[in-house]
């Protein structure tokens, strides 16, 4: 074992775990003022189940031994069985325990199932949500980490990792198994659940805290480090290598987005800058260790200014995918997980060799396997994911709870107080008096007060 | 008497306020309002999609003057409020029946 990349990757994770908080504050502005705690709620429930999920079963169906051909882990660490010693006798996953990489690995788990939400903003059912989040997580993330970052091999070095990894598709934090999987699955939640009321038409649909959306972003960057730094697994080379892609893609990209934006918009934007870093990020986690900072640099700019365009899909072919989940990190993931088969540098950490360095089509040819594979696995099993939930408990609330807002709705809370105004008592709740409480409480008060005043003085 | 009522720009209110409270203007109300004018709204840009805000923030001033007064103080914030731009609002006069300060049921000019 080594201390120093224990240390790194132990930190990493922390960082990694702080980008899905950030992404709550990156969506959580970009909704409605009457919607930004069920957007938030989104995140931190998928922090809660797959956090308990990751550690029940789904490292061993991702890392497990493969049990079907590449496919899906066993369920041999069930609880983590097996890799919980400390003393001598510790399971190692390179230099570091492999409880570290079990912690490094979860924090990646809990954030592409948060990226989902942002397709389904104002309208999803909480409990729905969660219902999704679990099913996505064990049928979808957990067999597709496999595929993508298990590179396992038994005692005589015979390859039992993912069929994707074994193929040399080059994913080195998750261009595919975290952001075209989440952005495919949110282009089928956004299908699945309809248009919002007023899409498309009603103005009080732009974001309500531009500042939100600002901070989320630097929380996201500044986890992003420990999301493609941290996947070196140790504090080295390959680690420094990332981190510097990790800083100039993004800021490439930022540049690339404002410059489309002020062409085509005549501004240069605040929400258009925080996106754009994104989109840098999002396309340079499968590059990151792969191509160096000068095409990092091409990259990010591609990325910038194709998901920047990108975006206005949803209204050229009317779904309603809220937050931009497809626009910015299904095509961000694309953009990057391809650009890997052009200008993979054999000099590189990741070692492939792209088009641009003679390597020919073979590159690009895996990479395109390995996006489009994903990207289609995660759409279909996500779509009837959806459908059944849609089917038997519903996902969508009801119309006057979504124009009374969600939160409150769903909820029974406000994040501002200006929202809810006035009131007639307060009791604390508790047993049968909670249920009561609110079930009195209920949106149409709010929609209503004139009426509601009306009653009490006649 | 009349009452004068003033919807001006939100950022004009404490030169406004200022003015009248130089010429000798002892009271007025203030809200919130929303609304547009002539020149309607403006565009806002969000990912490239064009929102259309007509409803502008805007202050509601409310002003009692005895008759002599009112063009006075007209004249005061419509100078305050004016920065030649559309958008600058409108002010406009009803006549007053009777106007009675509840502390001391003064009435008329002596309430004001």
């Amino acid at each position: 074992m080594n201390a120093g990349d224990t240390a790194w990757v132990l930190a990493s994770a922390a960082l990694v775990l702080l980008m899905t908080p950030g992404l709550a504050f990156f969506y959580g502005g970009m909704t409605r003022a009457k919607s930004v705690l069920n957007m938030m709620m989104m995140s931190f429930g998928a922090i809660a189940l797959v956090g308990v999920l990751w550690v029940l079963f789904g490292y061993s169906m991702s890392f497990g031994t493969d049990a079907f051909g590449g496919l899906v882990g066993n369920l041999a660490k069930f609880g983590l069985h097996g890799v919980l010693s400390t003393g001598k006798d510790m399971p190692l996953t390179g230099t570091i325990p492999e409880l570290a990489f079990v912690g490094f690995q979860a924090v990646f788990a809990i954030i592409t199932v948060a990226l989902i939400s942002g397709s389904i903003a104002d309208r999803a059912k909480f409990g729905s949500w969660m219902v999704f989040a679990a099913l996505f997580s064990v049928l979808v993330y957990f067999p597709v980490a496999h595929w993508v970052f298990d590179a396992n091999k038994d005692a005589s070095g015979n390859f039992i990792g993912g069929w994707l990894n074994q193929l040399g598709v080059i994913d080195f934090a998750g261009g595919t198994a975290v952001h075209i999987n989440a952005g495919a699955a949110g282009l089928a939640l956004a299908l699945v659940l309809g248009k919002r009321n007023g899409f498309g038409k009603d103005p009080n649909h732009r974001p309500h805290n531009l500042p939100f959306v600002m901070l989320g972003a630097g929380l996201l960057w500044f986890g992003w480090f420990g999301f493609n730094a941290g996947s070196a697994l140790a504090a080295n080379g390959t680690a420094a290598f990332a981190w510097i892609n990790t800083l100039v893609a993004p800021c490439a990209a930022t540049l690339g987005w404002l410059i489309v934006e002020k062409i085509r918009d005549g501004h240069a934007t605040s929400l258009g800058a925080a996106s754009g870093a994104v989109a840098g990020l999002v396309a340079i986690t499968p590059a990151c260790a792969a191509v160096s900072p000068l095409w990092a640099i091409i990259l990010g700019v591609l990325a910038g200014a194709v998901c920047a365009l990108a975006v206005g899909l949803k209204y050229r072919f009317g779904y309603d995918d809220s937050l931009d989940v497809v626009g910015v990190h299904m095509v961000g993931g694309i953009v990057g997980t391809l650009f890997i088969g052009l200008a993979a540098s054999p000099g590189a950490p990741s070692a492939g060799t792209g088009l641009f360095y003679g390597g020919g089509f073979d590159l690009l040819g895996k990479q395109a396997l390995g996006a489009f594979t994903v990207l289609g696995y995660s759409f279909v099993v996500s779509l009837l994911i959806g459908l059944a939930i849609k089917a038997t408990i519903g996902f969508r609330v009801t119309t006057e709870a979504e124009e009374a807002g969600i939160d409150i709705a769903i909820h029974a809370e406000t994040a501002y107080s200006s929202a809810a105004s006035g009131g007639n008592g307060f009791h604390p709740l508790g047993g049968k008096a909670a249920s009561e409480e609110i079930s009195r409480f209920n949106a149409d008060d709010l929609l209503t007060p004139s009426t509601k005043a009306g009653k009490v003085s006649s | 008497m009349k009452l004068i009522t003033a919807i001006v720009r939100p950022e004009k209110l404490d030169s406004i306020r200022e003015g009248l409270e130089s010429y000798g203007v002892q009271g007025l109300t203030v809200s919130s309002a929303s609304g547009y004018g002539q020149q309607r709204g403006y565009t806002e840009v969000y990912r490239g999609a064009e929102y259309s805000v007509d409803l502008l923030p805007k202050a509601r001033i409310e002003v009692l003057a005895t008759d002599e007064q009112t063009d006075d103080i007209l004249d005061v914030i419509i100078t305050t409020a004016n920065t030649g731009r559309a958008g600058d609002g409108k002010v406009w006069t009803v006549d007053v029946h009777e106007a009675i300060r509840v502390r001391t049921g003064e009435r008329g000019a002596a309430a004001i």
